[in-house]
């Protein structure tokens, strides 16, 4: 079992790579190499603040872009090529097949992030002439960004185990900007009564809660991130993720692939 | 070969001919609706509805705004304007999107609170700004050091200016001369060494260029104010003991009144009128200099 996920999940990093999802680096690179010095020319005291923010938010916003864009297809380019037949007639589980979906991505994803990180530290220490011990900091939210990708790239997988493309793009990309929203969900439903207070409540811990992992702005003012926040972030997102890729698979294995 | 060769220099030379096509007709676009881009961004008042509909990344909005509320200021501040009606609405949007970003609170005070064209010559509003930074930043106690400078120097309400430099100073970090000038606060002190003692502060916690300018003259104006005082003074010194005017400052320093002949903070010599009266040189140096100017 072990084997067939490790070979399902990396032929879906390779074809990734293959796709050239990788050349946004580039475009990261150009951005954070003429964002930071240009702000800083226009506007006053904000030129490392700006780096940061630009830095985080399209590691942020690249990954969450890539995890639909790639996620949407991961099925439905299989059935359009036919070789998902191929697959399946092999001893492959259905289940495997979406687990392995989701960990190759997950590792593009991953990959992706890392070099992106490595690329933005790199501008940092160029602009503020070297690193300081509180710039550790800011790989929590690179970490929660991670989380993030979890989150989103499971949601994207259950759309795609069902619809069409363009419609689990759209889905998702709504429940992604929901997700922002979710503080205020719950708001409303605490605010609620009756039926409407309990569809609240119900509605606002099904969105997924995407709120609390965004630490940009903390990060960017230095403001450290408390070790019970990363904890049980970390465990709801594997929690709801993990959720939503079980959702996925009950989908698949029902889906009528004749 | 040669077809295909054709078609890429024309379609090269299109390419650069209709590029620069776009850019004139924009530029021409551009001077019909010249503040349309910052009118159509307060379609959007509330930095609060902003802030939800950034997804997140209220961080990197709010540096988008804060510049662009930078921006504005200086185009308004290089046409000498009179009217900046769009500065506090881009401040609040920025400060709602980053409540911790200090530099629009302190900076963006500054610009509100000096009167035009310095700035848009509101201190009240500047005040609600500065209040609003100590919310969401209460152990930051330089904005306090700001909401006192404006008191003081802008609304001359000294009493309030004395409880800010006075909460400022009770916070842990904050440096000594905070009492001090609470102190000095409570004693109502309009004289010079404790304006030029805030206009310092503001000179030297600051990168903006047109403030640290403003700073920078107000240091100059209110110094030659003090020279021109005590220069009266000697004056009017010579004068009761030997009963007429100075021709000149020679007999001023021959009288052994001064050690010198004196020069204004620019290096240009004060002007010693016929009536005894004293001034400087060039008065455009000194844009803030007010009553001082001719001291008798």
């Amino acid at each position: 079992m072990t084997s067939r996920l490790a070979a399902i999940t990396l032929n879906t990093f390779r074809e990734a790579v293959r796709d050239r999802v990788l050349y946004n680096l580039i475009v990261f690179v150009l951005l954070l190499v003429a964002s930071a010095p240009l702000f800083g020319a226009i506007s006053i005291d904000v030129e490392r603040l700006v780096l940061i923010n630009v830095g985080l938010s399209s590691i942020s916003l690249f990954g969450v872009i890539i995890a639909i864009f790639i996620g949407i297809g991961l099925v439905s380019k299989e059935i359009e090529k036919r070789t998902l037949y191929t697959i399946l007639s092999r001893p492959v589980r259905r289940w495997e097949f979406i687990a392995g979906k989701y960990c190759g991505l997950m590792m593009t994803l991953v990959v992706n992030a890392a070099l992106m990180t490595a690329g933005f530290y790199l501008a940092l220490a160029i602009t503020s002439r070297g690193l300081r011990a509180q710039d550790a900091q800011l790989l929590v939210a690179v970490y929660f960004t991670v989380l993030q990708f979890l989150i989103v790239t499971a949601i994207t997988l259950l759309f795609s185990s069902f619809s069409t493309p363009i419609f689990s793009a759209i889905f998702t990309f709504a429940l992604f900007a929901i997700g922002t929203f979710s503080d205020d969900l719950r708001d409303f439903a605490a605010a609620a009564h009756g039926i409407t207070k309990v569809f609240g409540l119900i509605a606002a811990y099904l969105v997924p809660h995407l709120a609390s992992l965004n630490v940009i702005s903390q990060a960017a003012h230095d403001q450290p991130v408390g070790g019970s926040l990363i904890f049980y972030n970390t465990l709801y997102a594997l929690f709801y993720s993990a959720a939503v890729t079980a959702a996925a698979v009950l989908i698949f294995e029902r889906r009528n692939l004749k | 070969m040669n077809h295909h060769r054709n078609t890429t220099t024309i379609a090269a030379v299109l390419l650069v001919v209709l590029f620069a096509g776009a850019v004139l007709s924009l530029k021409k676009v551009d001077s019909y609706r010249p503040d349309a881009t910052l009118e159509e961004i307060l379609y959007l008042p509330s930095g609060k509805t902003l802030k939800h509909m950034s997804l997140g990344y209220s961080g990197l909005l709010a540096d988008i705004y804060w510049t662009r509320a930078v921006q504005y200021f200086g185009n308004k501040h290089l046409k000498h304007s009179e009217h900046y009606d769009l500065l506090d609405p881009l401040l609040d949007i920025t400060t709602d999107l980053d409540p911790q970003l200090i530099v629009a609170y302190q900076t963006g005070s500054i610009f509100l609170c000096q009167r035009p064209p310095d700035g848009a010559g509101d201190p009240d509003k500047a005040i609600a700004l500065l209040e609003k930074g100590v919310r969401a930043n209460p152990t930051y106690w330089r904005m306090y050091f700001t909401m006192g400078f404006v008191h003081y120097l802008e609304r001359h309400d000294y009493k309030a200016a004395e409880k800010a430099f006075q909460a400022g100073s009770e916070i842990p970090g904050a440096l000594p001369w905070m009492r001090v000038m609470a102190a000095k606060m409570a004693e109502h002190a309009e004289d010079t060494s404790t304006a030029m003692f805030l206009w310092k502060g503001v000179y030297e916690n600051t990168k903006e260029k047109s403030i640290r300018e403003t700073a920078l003259n107000h240091l100059l104006s209110l110094q030659a104010e003090s020279d021109i005082e005590q220069l009266g003074r000697r004056v009017q010194a010579y004068r009761d003991r030997t009963g007429s005017l100075p021709a000149n400052w020679m007999d001023v320093v021959r009288a052994g009144l001064i050690p010198g002949i004196p020069q204004d903070p620019t290096g240009h010599l004060y002007k010693l009128l016929p009536d005894g009266a004293v001034g400087v040189e060039d008065p455009k140096q000194f844009p803030y200099l007010g009553q001082g100017r001719s001291t008798k």
